[in-house]
């Protein structure tokens, strides 16, 4: 009996039976559902990690225009090619709390002005030399000199000079933030020997993978490195495989068919019937992304605080939830925050969708009745153009004339995001509060796309910044974001979850919120069970 | 000089020439779309020194003509540049692509082509019967089914659902079983790279072959039906049936050589389909063809990038209508020999 149900498991690990199947074969031999799936279970997981075998990542968000130059990284595919290849100072570990990577600790002056990163010693780089703090300081003076064009140019911009003493690498700057580290964890800056500054592109860090080949748009290739310095954590498939899937369907069949052993990006309309499917899992993971329509606050009618309140209160939330994220998501609260970040304040009153209070502020702000135009396009978000029409149905309950202008993808982010007054949009979300607020909320920020400019504003998030007690710094983000919620020019309804779906032979997968697939690692951090 | 060649030489030069038209045409077009390459690199992160300094880098703060002038001196040169944003050879990365794009179109067109022209002759030869109703009832079929949805379809039938089927036939001996499983493997993403061998590169590419050569079946097989039918009224093969030929020699002998030059005209078209034509099902089978490439390219504002494939994608099509009116003279014995 026990050879014929380990005969039968190893179909189930094969995809050639579905585990309803299996349980119901074992039955047939006697043993119950509840056992039968404890052996499946021990089958598929291993004590610990399993080292070797090829893993395989089929993902969206690769082209045949893409470059291994950590500056320039600005999509999905890339991201998985600097985390095989590249790491930085310091990660956002799973629990939002600071692992160490090239500095062994961070210290702050009690001002936060002064940070001191101790550099790691002995860590190889794959081209044999030995990382050093100098490497550290001319990677950071690669993304914030003048004549960068880094991805990471905006979060570098605080900083007033930077040093190597010794082993450490010393960062001044101008006012103090108590997040500086988080701000290191930017996926922008792996550390390259030398910066980078001769060939960005080279794919030499110091992480667990070399690149055994580079196809941009088709796939990518990664041997794991002998001497890397941290074997006992990362690196486990000897090789590990990214193949570009940019087509939803073709990414589920690649995974349903045993092609790939992760994917990512699983539409969420399939979300639900692809987990039913043998021998894979579908992975959903809270995380700190948003969906938005944002409105200019400086342009009419959007400066008119009524008509904002107006829509805000016209919006559905939960149908948005139900309908786009088909409950892959939750419900926003017109700030940017949520229960992801650290020092949330849960008892911020959530708004409600009320079509009464919604007419109410309608009337008073005096609008003319001319329709009110939002733009959208496929590209702003998945679902966008879904979510305009959910919008302007219930904002016409509410009397509102919203109209939908749909636009071209081609050209979205240049064109309509950040220049038309009204339109659909999305936000990946960042590690810490501060980020995500300076980023797009402060007066002088690069991507101000409400163009929300409150003096009142910027003076709590640079006092938060500063502020190294916590509970204070809980209660001034607490104030802002009612002061966001109630005035600002953003209507959110909606925070996404990464959908992505691994196969049962893998191992090691953990929730992470800071991004898709483990924030872009489970290619790393995973293994085969069976290989 | 013999008139067929005096042809061949006339239309290479129109052929150069609409090269450089559609060289302009392109550019122009690249041009006139919102956005520019630095702009599509940085994307939504862009902040305003970070566009200036990679425009500056690029280049691609000259003017537009200066721009095009010094592109086309280098292609003159036989240099086709390197791509914008990434700085790869252009040559280099095109020549790959444009290697797979040949090979599934070669592999495609190598089933298709015969396989309809001998649809069409026993569509003729059984004209108005169930054969003939039953081969266009297909071919109309699935061409009228758009090309992702044949591969759609495909994939779940012979990449996800064979295999469970076969998995479940516990009557099979374990050997036949294993057997059937490793080689009735559809594989749903057809790889394609240089250590492969050539078995393992058509078994990669199966199934787009299946979905091209359906797609493109009923089209040549119409044709081919059409044009014998037409030659069918004649009267030297109304002489030919009353001499007692049987009918499949009629069609062989007579009929076929006079059709030639309308089934010609639309295989080439049809080859310059699979060609020029594929992304919809590169995109499904993820096949790293010239048609993804050049979308990916547009997309981010490539310029050199897409005058390339477009140059490319021109002069098959030019190349392809010579051959087609060469073929269709060479078959002529009345444009053979003008008076």
């Amino acid at each position: 009996m026990t050879d014929q149900l380990k005969h039968l498991s190893e179909k189930v690990t094969k995809g050639l039976m579905t585990r309803r199947e299996f349980v119901g074969r074992a039955a047939a031999l006697g043993v119950t559902a509840a056992v039968a799936n404890s052996m499946l279970a021990s089958a598929a997981k291993a004590a610990g990690p399993v080292r070797g075998g090829t893993l395989k990542l089929g993902a969206s968000g690769g082209e045949s225009t893409n470059t291994q130059d950590p500056a320039l990284t600005a999509s999905e595919v890339p991201l998985y090619n600097l985390r095989h290849w590249g790491e930085t100072l310091v990660d956002v570990g799973a629990d939002g709390n600071i692992e160490y990577r090239m500095a062994e600790s961070v210290e702050g002056s009690a001002d936060a002005k002064q940070w001191v990163f101790k550099i790691r010693k002995g860590v190889p780089f794959s081209n044999g030399k030995d990382m050093t703090p100098e490497d550290v300081l001319m990677t950071m003076q690669r993304h914030s000199n003048e004549d960068s064009q880094s991805g990471a140019l905006g979060i570098m911009r605080g900083i007033e000079d930077m040093k190597v003493d010794g082993d450490n690498f010393i960062v001044n700057l101008s006012t103090g933030n108590a997040d500086l580290p988080y701000l290191m964890a930017d996926y922008h800056l792996m550390i390259q020997p030398g910066g980078g500054m001769d060939d960005p592109g080279a794919g030499i860090g110091t992480g667990p993978y070399t690149i055994e080949f580079d196809e941009p748009g088709v796939r990518h290739g990664f041997k794991r490195r002998e001497d890397y310095w941290d074997a006992e954590n990362r690196g486990f498939a000897e090789f590990s495989e990214q193949l570009v899937l940019n087509d939803a369907t073709a990414r589920t069949a690649a995974l349903q068919s045993g092609q790939v052993h992760m994917i990512n990006r699983v539409d969420p309309k399939v979300a639900s019937l692809l987990d039913r499917a043998p021998n894979l899992s579908v992975k959903s993971t809270a995380g700190r992304g948003h969906y938005v329509f944002i409105m200019h606050v400086d342009t009419a009618p959007f400066d008119n605080n009524e008509l904002r309140l107006a829509l805000k209160y016209a919006i559905n939330r939960q149908e948005m939830v139900d309908k786009i994220l088909r409950g892959y998501g939750s419900i926003g609260n017109d700030f940017p925050i949520n229960a992801g970040y650290p020092l949330f304040d849960t008892s911020i009153a959530q708004r409600a969708h009320d079509l009464a209070k919604a007419a109410e502020h309608y009337k008073k702000s005096g609008h003319d009745g001319s329709p009110i135009i939002l733009r959208t396009a496929d590209g702003a978000f998945p679902g966008a153009v879904d979510a305009a029409a959910l919008f302007q149905q219930s904002a016409q309950a509410a009397g509102i004339p919203l109209e939908i202008k749909r636009e071209p993808n081609d050209g979205y982010w240049s064109e309509v995001w950040n220049v038309q007054p009204f339109c659909a949009s999305y936000w990946g979300g960042r590690p810490v509060q501060d980020q995500m607020y300076s980023t797009a909320y402060l007066s002088t920020a690069d991507w101000n796309d409400t163009r929300f400019k409150r003096p009142e504003f910027d003076e709590m998030l640079l006092a938060a910044r500063a502020e190294i007690d916590e509970v204070k710094r809980k209660e001034i983000y607490s104030k802002m974001a009612v002061m966001l919620r109630d005035e600002g020019g953003l209507i959110l309804p909606m925070f996404n979850d990464f959908v992505g779906a691994i196969a049962a032979n893998v191992g090691g997968w953990v929730d992470d919120p800071n991004g898709p697939l483990m924030n872009n690692k489970a290619p790393i951090k995973c293994w085969l069970t069976d290989a | 000089m013999h008139p067929i060649l005096k042809l061949v030489a006339q239309r290479l030069a129109l052929g150069l020439l609409l090269l450089f038209a559609a060289s302009i045409l392109i550019f122009v077009g690249t041009a006139i779309l919102p956005g520019d390459v630095a702009q599509s690199i940085l994307g939504q992160s862009a902040t305003p020194e970070a566009l200036a300094n990679l425009r500056a880098e690029l280049g691609v703060d000259q003017p537009a003509i200066t721009r095009y002038f010094s592109w086309l001196g280098g292609v003159l040169q036989g240099d086709l540049g390197t791509a914008l944003t990434n700085g790869r050879d252009i040559a280099e990365s095109l020549s790959t692509r444009l290697g797979n794009t040949l090979f599934l179109a070669f592999w495609a067109a190598l089933i298709a082509v015969p396989l309809a022209i001998t649809l069409g002759l026993l569509a003729v030869r059984y004209k108005d019967r169930w054969p003939d109703k039953l081969i266009s009832a297909i071919t109309l079929t699935t061409i009228s089914i758009p090309e992702f949805m044949i591969g759609y379809l495909l994939i779940f039938f012979l990449s996800i659902q064979l295999p469970l089927l076969i998995g479940g036939m516990e009557f099979l001996p374990d050997g036949l079983q294993s057997w059937l499983l490793s080689n009735l493997r559809f594989s749903s993403v057809a790889l394609m790279n240089d250590s492969m061998t050539l078995i393992e590169k058509i078994k990669s590419i199966t199934l787009p072959i299946m979905v091209l050569t359906l797609v493109v079946l009923a089209h040549m097989m119409r044709m081919t039906r059409a044009a014998i039918l037409n030659v069918m009224q004649s009267a030297y093969i109304e002489t030919a049936e009353l001499k007692g030929l049987g009918m499949l020699k009629i069609i062989r002998k007579h009929a076929f050589p006079n059709a030639i030059a309308p089934i010609v005209n639309v295989v080439m078209l049809n080859l310059a389909y699979l060609v020029v034509g594929v992304v919809v099902v590169e995109v499904v089978f993820a096949y790293p063809g010239m048609g993804q490439y050049l979308v990916d390219h547009v997309s981010k504002r490539d310029v050199p990038v897409v005058q390339a494939c477009g140059l490319i994608f021109a002069a098959v099509y030019i190349g392809l209508n010579l051959i087609a009116d060469i073929v269709s003279i060479l078959a002529n014995p009345r444009l053979r020999h003008p008076k």
